[in-house]
């Protein structure tokens, strides 16, 4: 019997060196919205009389595409965020000048990528022109943004004559939206005719695998284009780790085989999703190209490195040769470029402009940021921590939506989810020092 | 004899991993002027905040006895209300503010929901007259002169009925006039029976206005010496208690290495006070460093030491630049930036690590490339794989104790966080490094490492120029010494020739001379 205490005991504190080993604590500091958003998704998916409706195909593509805007705007608040907790108030009603610009010169019959180029580079100038107010003059973002803020929706309104403007260029629509004709086409099937006789309700093991109501209209392009990013991504992790291991970098591979099947298991199944709704919206394509180019800059290139640097710490960054306001200059036109794109997206959206779009989307952006991990004081903070913050907000926005919380009460539940995930982040921090 | 108004008792104070104050003994009679004198860190700073309560009971050893009662603090308010009131060193005054506010912050006359301005002012009006101030009290402090921002601190005490002053280098920021006004105005308080403590590097102050000086070296009480004599204290007698510890072997030999040309050389190098543009930081310096030479330059703070660093390192510090700049004897217009300093091969590794060295929310390894990213990257993206190298190999070269390069540099040891500091700037592969308090807060064990580091620099034929308050140091180290003092170069010995005594000397006179 004592035996057996003892033996129990021991494996008990195998048990906590094991979690100290692999630092379990470490683990769910650095997963906490990840974890938080499962648990989520979880709660809406078996909400009583609800269950498993949020994760629909159409509610998992409507969530992807209703969110678009938050993921481009969170990105350029990000860089601006990591400079020192900066932010810009100004980009929703940037985003809807670019739009209101871009709407009207599509109704004067302008092409759809000149406008869209223009788009983009009105948002960088504006985004220009606010930066050399904070970095040369130094007038503090918080203002200098905000009378933009007044300024933009101000442009907009008299270009608009406050009314509506819609937009007629189908093309546009096409390429930026998320209309029923803004999905990739399934060009597999027009290739391989062969794939209509095989995607039948008749063929058993295909029925069981997708589901009777989808298998006719599955998209199998899309199934296609999941699986080939699964592979690349799968191939990129594996290269990190090998090179990881040939330089002697301590990290525990266990955690990141881990982490690498769950983030590719998501990609599939997300895939999989689409492809049985209508395929795979064109607007991911946008936001999949902006969140992999920003998430290439923040990591690997100089210029990303100083945006860290800057926040960290501004003055030792300058004694070490970098010239601070020209980072401030760059993180605030780059948002201004962002801004343009999101602009191109709103309108293709919405199929036109009405002069109070884009009203509140700073807010979505920035609680994304801050969700999402980064510092409230600048120098931490991840392209990747944004996508959860972005995708955390988007599944409780949606989720609202289909277990019918009341409209007004919605943003209640935004602003507690807001506090509570900066409070995590600020006790955490806490504890280390 | 005179009533002993204070007392303090085999004082103890540690820090974490140092002994600030050991065993030591103050007593101070009633009515008199008594100062305290030593080196910078000796401890003095530290003694008087254990007795104004900001260190508070229970975390010194020792007691303070004060009117004839032990005393047990537990902030600064208590020991204000038993007229003990300790002005800083810095100014601490709030510009925007009024002279009357000021005075009255945290201590406001009237109701509990109410100020009463027309007190406030009146009472105000009444201690400036005292101080010899003829200024309004409605006046904002930002208006007045440093001068006269001193006297309004002194007002400021006396409207906490203050029976016991202490003045914390109060001259420093000071010109001679205003500091002999200041002088006077102690000596008169005192016919009044005021009891003062002057904490001062200014001898001939001490011997001015003291009737008894406490010597305090590395935490410890030395000697108390009485000025009552009919001749005053001699400097040399001060200096003498000041500085008299034995040298023992704490600095690493550096032998056989041949001293080269002149790589950099300064003249009539002259920088302004970015914020008050009259006012010359460093005055007509001229200086120079050979190739493989360690150059010390000795001050007090706030000689200009790190100003001068500072301003030859692509001026990042001052205004109105004039003199010249040569390197490799061929005279060098830089540009207003650290960049083309780095350019240059100049470096300039900070004395405050935290504040202006280390980005602490990162890892070893982003602060080991951040002053030259240029050299792992090509078209400004970064080659992890090299950085990580280059960062495993200073982490070797200079025994950085660290389970990996990953690690955030905030969590770090002082000692470790200081090699981080170096690596940074050796990687940037400068020909001239100005070291700025290299080994200021690490332990005797991490010095002695960067001691090491510094002479396999000299060795690779390096320039450096190490800038220091610690005495020994300089002289441990360096091949010649430059003595700075008030923004100039007073001095220039050979490391054989120098001693802490005529340093000090040095030092000393010059500041009276002036």
């Amino acid at each position: 019997m004592s035996e057996q205490v003892k033996a129990s005991g021991s494996r008990k504190q195998s048990f906590s060196e094991f979690m100290e080993k692999h630092r379990a604590g470490d683990f769910f500091q650095k997963y906490t919205m990840t974890i938080a958003l499962v648990l989520v998704t979880i709660v809406f998916a078996t909400w009583k009389g609800k269950e498993g409706l949020i994760l629909l195909p159409a509610n998992i593509t409507g969530l992807i595409a209703e969110n678009g805007y938050v993921f481009v705007l969170a990105t350029g608040m990000l860089l601006c965020i990591l400079t020192g907790g900066n932010i810009d108030l100004s980009v929703g009603s940037v985003v809807c000048f670019t739009a209101a610009v871009g709407c009207t010169m599509m109704a004067g019959g302008a092409n759809m990528w000149v406008t869209a180029l223009v788009m983009l580079l009105i948002g960088l100038a504006i985004g220009a022109f606010q930066g050399f107010w904070i970095a040369k003059v130094r007038v503090p973002a918080f203002i200098a943004t905000l009378a933009g803020m007044y300024a933009f929706r101000g442009f907009t309104n008299v270009l608009l004559n406050g009314l509506r403007v819609d937009i007629t260029n189908e093309g546009f629509l096409q390429v930026f939206g998320n209309g029923k004709t803004s999905f990739i086409p399934d060009v597999m099937r027009d290739l391989f005719p062969g794939l209509n006789e095989t995607f039948t309700k008749d063929n058993a093991f295909l029925t069981g695998l997708i589901g009777e109501n989808f298998v006719t209209k599955f998209n199998v392009t899309c199934m296609c284009i999941g699986i080939l990013a699964a592979i690349v991504f799968v191939a990129l992790r594996v290269h990190k780790i090998l090179s990881q291991k040939k330089l002697g970098i301590s990290q525990s591979i266990p955690g990141q085989l881990v982490s690498m099947v769950l983030i590719t298991v998501l990609v599939l199944w997300i895939c999989f999703k689409f492809s049985c709704y209508r395929g795979f919206p064109m607007v991911l394509i946008w936001i999949g190209l902006v969140l992999g180019i920003y998430a290439y800059i923040t990591t690997k290139t100089a210029i990303g490195r100083h945006l860290y640097a800057v926040g960290g710490n501004e003055k030792a960054t300058a004694l070490s040769g970098v010239k601070t306001r020209n980072v401030y200059w760059f993180a605030y036109a780059n948002i201004g470029l962002l801004a343009g794109l999101a602009g191109i997206l709103t309108a293709a959206r919405a199929k036109g402009i009405d002069p109070v779009y884009g009203e509140g989307y700073e807010m979505d952006a920035i609680a994304s940021c801050f969700i999402g991990g980064a510092s409230a004081y600048g120098g931490t903070g991840k392209v990747s921590g944004m996508i959860i913050g972005a995708v955390l907000m988007g599944v409780i926005n949606k989720g609202m939506v289909i277990v019918g919380v009341d409209a007004n009460f919605q943003k209640v539940v935004k602003g507690i989810v807001l506090l509570v995930a900066v409070m995590f982040d600020v006790l955490s921090k806490r504890q280390k020092r | 004899m005179a009533k002993i108004l204070l007392e303090m008792k085999n004082i103890t104070k540690t820090f974490p991993g140092v002994k600030a104050l050991d065993n030591v003994n103050l007593q101070v009679e009633e009515g008199e002027i008594h100062a305290l004198v030593g080196e910078n860190g000796a401890g003095k700073s530290t003694l008087m905040n254990v007795l104004s309560g900001i260190y508070p009971y229970g975390t010194y050893e020792g007691d303070i006895i004060y009117d004839g009662k032990v005393c047990r603090f537990s902030n600064i308010k208590d020991s204000e209300k038993l007229g003990i009131v300790i002005i800083h060193q810095e100014l601490a005054l709030v510009p925007e503010m009024t002279i009357g506010e000021n005075m009255y912050l945290g201590n406001e006359c009237g109701h509990k929901f109410a100020i009463n301005w027309n007190k406030t002012y009146s009472e105000a009006d009444k201690y400036l007259k005292m101080v010899g101030l003829a200024e309004s009290s409605k006046v904002q402090v930002k208006t007045i002169g440093t001068g006269k921002q001193q006297l309004v601190e002194i007002a400021k005490a006396l409207a906490k009925k203050a029976k016991l002053l202490i003045l914390d280098e109060p001259t420093s920021s000071l010109n001679e006039e205003d500091s002999r006004a200041l002088l006077d105005l102690m000596l008169s308080f005192k016919k009044q029976g005021m009891t003062m403590i002057i904490i001062t590097h200014k001898l001939n102050e001490v011997s001015y206005v003291a009737d008894k000086i406490t010597v305090i070296r590395d935490g410890s009480t030395i000697e108390t010496i009485d000025n009552h004599g009919t001749e005053p204290v001699s400097e040399e007698r001060i200096i003498k208690g000041m500085v008299g510890r034995e040298m023992t072997n704490r600095f690493p030999k550096r032998e056989g290495v041949a001293i080269g040309g002149t790589e950099m050389e300064i003249s009539h190098w002259t920088v302004h006070h970015p914020l008050y543009p009259e006012r010359k930081v460093v005055d007509d310096v001229s200086m120079y460093v050979r190739k493989g030479e360690v150059v010390g330059i000795y001050g007090l703070m706030g000689a200009g030491r790190t100003e001068l660093a500072m301003s030859i390192f692509g001026q990042s510090y001052g205004v109105n630049f004039s003199g010249e700049l040569k390197l490799n004897g061929k005279p060098v217009k830089m540009k207003r930036s650290e960049a083309d300093a780095i350019r240059h091969k100049i470096a300039y590794v900070t004395e405050d690590r935290k504040g202006n060295g280390l980005v602490l929310s990162q890892s070893i390894k982003v602060n080991t490339s951040l002053a030259n990213l240029g050299a792992i990257s090509s078209h400004s993206v970064i080659d992890g794989d090299r950085e990580y190298a280059v960062a495993e190999e200073y982490r070797d070269k200079l025994k950085i104790k660290t389970p990996s390069v990953e690690q955030l540099v905030g969590n770090l040891s002082g000692g470790n966080q200081q090699k981080v500091l170096l690596a940074k700037w050796m990687f940037a592969e400068p020909d001239v490094l100005l070291l700025d308090e290299p080994t200021r807060g690490i332990d005797v064990g991490a010095k002695y490492e960067i001691y090491c580091i510094i002479n396999d620099l000299a060795a690779a034929g390096k320039c450096v120029v190490l800038i220091s308050s610690e005495l020994p140091e300089v002289l441990g180290m360096s091949d010649r010494i430059y003595i700075m003092n008030e923004g100039k170069m007073v001095g220039e010995m050979k490391a054989s020739e120098a001693t802490q005594e005529n340093i000090m000397a040095l030092i000393l006179r010059s500041g009276r001379g002036a």
